[in-house]
């Protein structure tokens, strides 16, 4: 059985991701009325990238070839070291959270250092603004791991994660609350939605992540979408476990429910990219600052 | 023969390595040949002397008697020791062959010998430091280690920057040295000698008293903050190996100080490690705040080594709570994290001086925002920094990542999972190095962007080249350490051990591996360069078949962007520096635009050192324009002193009858 659910957990980290781009960007098409691309075009444009040449800017170096392999390197083994759904992850053992961590800090050196590697000023504020943002989500980030350790009392992602299935009790409740309210922030800002970035914008001065990539063409690029969509998947996950920490304790009825979730997590966060608009940028560390201010009164209450 | 007397060999091998150099003619490559086959001979005796003494697990111990009242040539190597030796040999001996190429005697007749000379004598001080069991004997090899530092890091004294910041050094570590004074002089009160031995019962006060006075006078030398305003200037200023040597050994001899007077000292007080704690996160997270906003490459370097240190002290202080609260785990979490951070950073901050000695001797500036696209004049320097920088910022898998790992997982361990005790609120240390790590990435991707990638901001740059073989060697080989130790932490485990069983004098040996599993880092580890080397093999693959063509930078559609358009470091630090400019207070300098055609206008924006240019400077410009008002009572004349005593001894009598 562990190598059935070992083969599913690397078939859905590998081929499902894509799919919550199309299920957002079909709820955003619905919100705005209109029919909206079919749901797997984010696959179609992933083959289609795939195929064509690649123009290099010519002040770059191996960096900026690095950035892109690097990233999606550090955000598979990441979605290694989570248990999806019900099961325990492939990669486990004590102390593996901060690996988690630390890999996104990875992904974030290299994604912005190829930027650098342009010598463009737009990616040159991509960079500046996603390095900055980090400094205030990665603490967030460490304070939701930490009610997450106290409540499950385990260093090891995969008992903590499914912790609170087991230990849900009212002492617990509020800080799980406040942390998933946290962490959803978090993931908005580290996955570059609205109202922290908007993926489909057009003025170059206004982006993050989109700006960090502008000179990226074809294999390189499709490479960049497709390790988006995996830290879209790997931290909705991470989420799910928080908010909806359903199982069946069966196999065949467990991996459609985590398909359910997930999907609805996608349309939850099409929903909030329709009702919203983006903030100015200069606004958006206020609103980290808030993730950063629930994840620790999270803690705070949970240690009183 | 007694192993100890070979490693005194050793040690006096370095300190006159420099000495047939001065023998020598000014340009006379010869001495500076000689001093560096000195250093080797003697690094390599030291190193197989403490690699003889780990693997028979002994600690031996010499103590002669050398003519001092009440003091003894006392000289010991336990584990302890043996753990920082290690850098004090490999770190001085590879700066001595970067030197060949960096600091030519050719090139500098005027101060080549002289910076030989005191880098050797610099490298023998720290050994004898480290091995001293001797109140006396150690303030000796300190003092003399902070002379040699002083004297080799002011080489270029015909720069008054150097001088300032030479000047500001040795007041700095004379005030730590005062203390220390005071430290061993307690010492030698409370316990009857000067001797450094444990098993000492300190009445409560007298235990608080030495501990407060090792952390100021050790901390003086390490750089916690707010005590750290001697560092980026003399860092800065320094030839980069010597900075290297400063940075990357002798730091870790202050550490080293509070590791071993924690060790010698009983269990104290509950404070003593979350008050080691608070000041090691505030220091790393206000050091590498204050690394963002700077220009100058090395005061930057500079900054990261405070931080650096903070992340130590933080290790320390886990490791004094959990010893004060029978917490062996912590201990031993906390101390292996420190310990292996001391090494850690040793290399990689090595590493990084010397890739900024080769980035400056090339751009000729070492203003970060005058460099730029040095990476197609200097591709090795730079795959050598990438490496330096990714370890400082503790991303997996390099050294830093396992060693902040093991403190992580120590601070994660006082939530008190599992129904153990706890104390969750020290956890929060964990958030501050959180932050630091970001941080730390936002200022190395700085560094990274603004000095080697791009194109050039000036002309200098443009006709950079990459430096000689010597110089590329020693960084090579600390790059290696570096991926190592981050892929194969578990190597280095049992003298992490074996340093706790002599720091925590724990009765039964507890094994790091079996209380982390340090093997599934290096799987982790290991498994994340398969996965990135096997995506670059199948990018290859692809892009075989496929068309790649060389095109512009888009900009928007304007097709000839320069590097003066070029986003710099300043700019990609600048929202970080606002974010924290209550701890900051940056300087911006601008001149107003009038009328309608104004005239060229400048900008200019500067991050100073908030304690020693907004405190520590503005106190000293006082006292001095206020204290000459005493010199009045200097009068010069004998009989005006005798007169003076009289009152003296006058008050003194009257003071001792009111007292009986």
């Amino acid at each position: 059985m562990t190598i059935v659910n070992l083969i599913l957990h690397v078939a859905v980290l590998l081929l499902l991701p894509p799919l919550l781009l199309g299920v957002i960007t079909k709820t955003k098409a619905w919100f705005g009325g209109r029919v909206g691309a079919p749901l797997l075009q984010p696959y179609y444009d992933l083959a289609k990238l795939l195929r064509r040449g690649m123009v290099l800017s010519t002040t770059t170096t191996w960096v900026f070839r690095a950035g892109p392999i690097i990233t999606l390197a550090t955000v598979l083994l990441a979605g290694l070291l989570i248990p999806i759904g019900g099961f325990n992850a492939p990669i486990a053992f004590t102390g593996d959270l901060i690996l988690f961590a630390y890999l996104f800090g990875l992904a974030r050196f290299f994604t912005t250092s190829a930027a650098l590697d342009t010598g463009s000023a737009f990616e040159g504020m991509g960079s500046a603004r996603e390095v900055t943002f980090a400094c205030l989500s990665e603490p967030a980030l460490f304070f939701a791991l930490m009610v997450l350790a106290k409540v499950s009392g385990s260093l090891t992602l995969t008992t903590m994660l499914q912790g609170p299935t087991n230990a849900f009790s009212a002492d617990v409740a509020a800080p799980l609350v406040l942390i998933s309210i946290g962490l959803f922030i978090v993931l908005l800002a580290e996955t570059c939605r609205i109202p922290v970035d908007d993926p489909n914008t057009h003025l170059e001065l206004t982006m993050i992540h989109e700006a960090m990539v502008l000179d990226h063409s074809g294999p390189l690029l499709s490479v960049i979408l497709y390790a988006a969509s995996v830290k879209l998947l790997v931290l909705g996950t991470v989420l799910l476990h928080v908010i909806a920490p359903f199982e069946f304790g069966k196999v065949w009825l467990d991996w459609p429910l985590y398909l359910v979730e997930i999907l609805g997590l996608a349309a939850i966060i099409g929903i909030v990219e329709s009702v919203m608009a983006r903030l100015q940028m200069r606004h958006v560390p206020y609103l980290l600052t808030g993730a950063l201010l629930f994840c620790g009164f999270g803690f705070i209450l949970l240690i009183r | 023969m007694n192993v100890l007397f070979l490693l005194l060999i050793a040690i006096v091998l370095l300190g006159f390595s420099g000495v047939p150099g001065c023998l020598l003619s000014a340009r006379s490559a010869a001495g500076q040949r000689v001093a560096t086959a000195l250093m080797a001979a003697g690094s390599l005796l030291g190193l197989a002397c403490v690699a003889g003494i780990l693997c028979a697990g002994s600690a031996p111990s010499l103590s002669l008697a050398w003519g001092f009242q009440q003091s003894r040539f006392a000289v010991a190597v336990d584990p302890l020791s043996a753990w920082f030796l290690i850098p004090v040999f490999i770190v001085p001996m590879l700066g001595s062959v970067y030197g060949l190429g960096y600091w030519k005697q050719a090139e500098h007749p005027a101060n080549g010998r002289r910076l030989g000379l005191f880098f050797g004598l610099l490298a023998a001080a720290m050994a004898l430091v480290v091995i001293a069991r001797d109140g006396v004997l150690f303030l000796i090899a300190w003092e003399v280690m902070a002379l040699a530092a002083y004297f080799a890091a002011t080489a270029e004294d015909d720069k008054a920057e150097v001088r300032r910041a030479g000047w500001i050094y040795l007041i700095a570590t004379h005030i730590g040295t005062l203390f220390l004074l005071a430290l061993f002089a307690l010492w030698r009160h409370a316990t009857g000698s000067f001797a450094l031995e444990a098993g000492h019962s300190f009445p409560a006060e007298a235990a608080t008293t030495l501990f407060v006075l090792a952390l100021i006078g050790f901390g003086f030398k390490a750089g916690l903050m707010p005590l750290h305003v001697w560092l980026p200037g003399a860092h800065a200023n320094a030839p980069s190996h010597v900075s290297a040597v400063m940075s990357g050994v002798m730091l870790k001899m202050g550490v080293y100080g509070i590791v071993r007077m924690t060790a010698l000292l009983p269990v104290g007080a509950v404070w003593w490690g979350p008050v080691l704690l608070a000041v090691g996160a505030a220091t790393s997270v206000a050091g590498i705040a204050f690394a963002i906003g700077q220009r100058d490459l090395k005061r930057l370097l500079a900054y990261s080594s405070i931080e650096n240190i903070g992340i130590i002290a933080m290790g320390l202080g886990l490791a004094l709570l959990g010893r004060e609260q029978h917490h062996a785990e912590w201990v031993l979490l906390g101390l292996g994290g420190a310990l292996l951070h001391v090494w850690n950073h040793s290399l990689f901050k090595s590493l990084l001086f010397f890739n900024a000695g080769a980035v400056i001797h090339a751009a000729q500036t070492r203003d970060i925002d005058q460099m730029g696209g040095l990476a197609k004049r200097l591709p090795r320097v730079m795959a050598l920094f990438v490496v330096g920088a990714a370890a400082i910022c503790a991303l997996p898998p390099l050294n830093g990542f396992a060693s902040e790992w093991l403190l992580y997982v120590g601070l994660f361990r006082t939530l008190g999972l599992g129904g153990e005790a706890g104390a969750p609120a020290v956890a929060l240390a964990a958030v501050a190095l959180a932050m630091t790590g970001a941080l730390a990435v936002a200022c190395f991707v700085k560094v990274l962007g603004a000095v080697f990638l791009g194109t050039p901001r000036s002309e200098a740059g443009g006709h950079a080249h990459e430096p000689e073989a010597v110089m590329l060697m020693p960084m090579a080989a600390l790059a290696c350490g570096c991926v190592v130790i981050g892929l194969f932490p578990l190597g280095v485990m049992p003298l992490v051990a074996a340093a706790f069983q002599t720091w925590a004098s724990h009765p039964a040996p507890l094994s790091v591996a079996a209380s982390v599993p340090l093997k599934s880092l290096s799987v982790a580890g290991l498994a994340l360069v398969g996965l990135a080397a096997a995506l670059f093999l199948s990018l290859k693959l692809i892009l075989r078949t496929k068309r790649v063509r060389q095109g512009v930078t888009w900009d928007c559609g304007y097709a000839r962007p320069t590097g003066r358009m070029q986003y710099t470091g300043s700019s990609l630090g600048n929202s970080l520096v606002e974010l924290t400019s209550f701890l900051l207070w940056p300087k911006h300098f601008r001149t107003a635009l009038r009328g309608h055609f104004p005239r060229p206008s400048a900008f200019k924006s500067l991050v100073p050192d908030t304690v020693l240019d907004r405190l520590v400077m503005p106190l000293f410009r006082t006292t001095g324009r206020y204290l000459p008002k005493l010199r009045v009572l200097q009068q010069g004349q004998t009989h005006v002193y005798v007169l003076y005593i009289l009152i003296v001894m006058i008050v003194l009598l009257v003071w001792g009858g009111m007292g009986s």
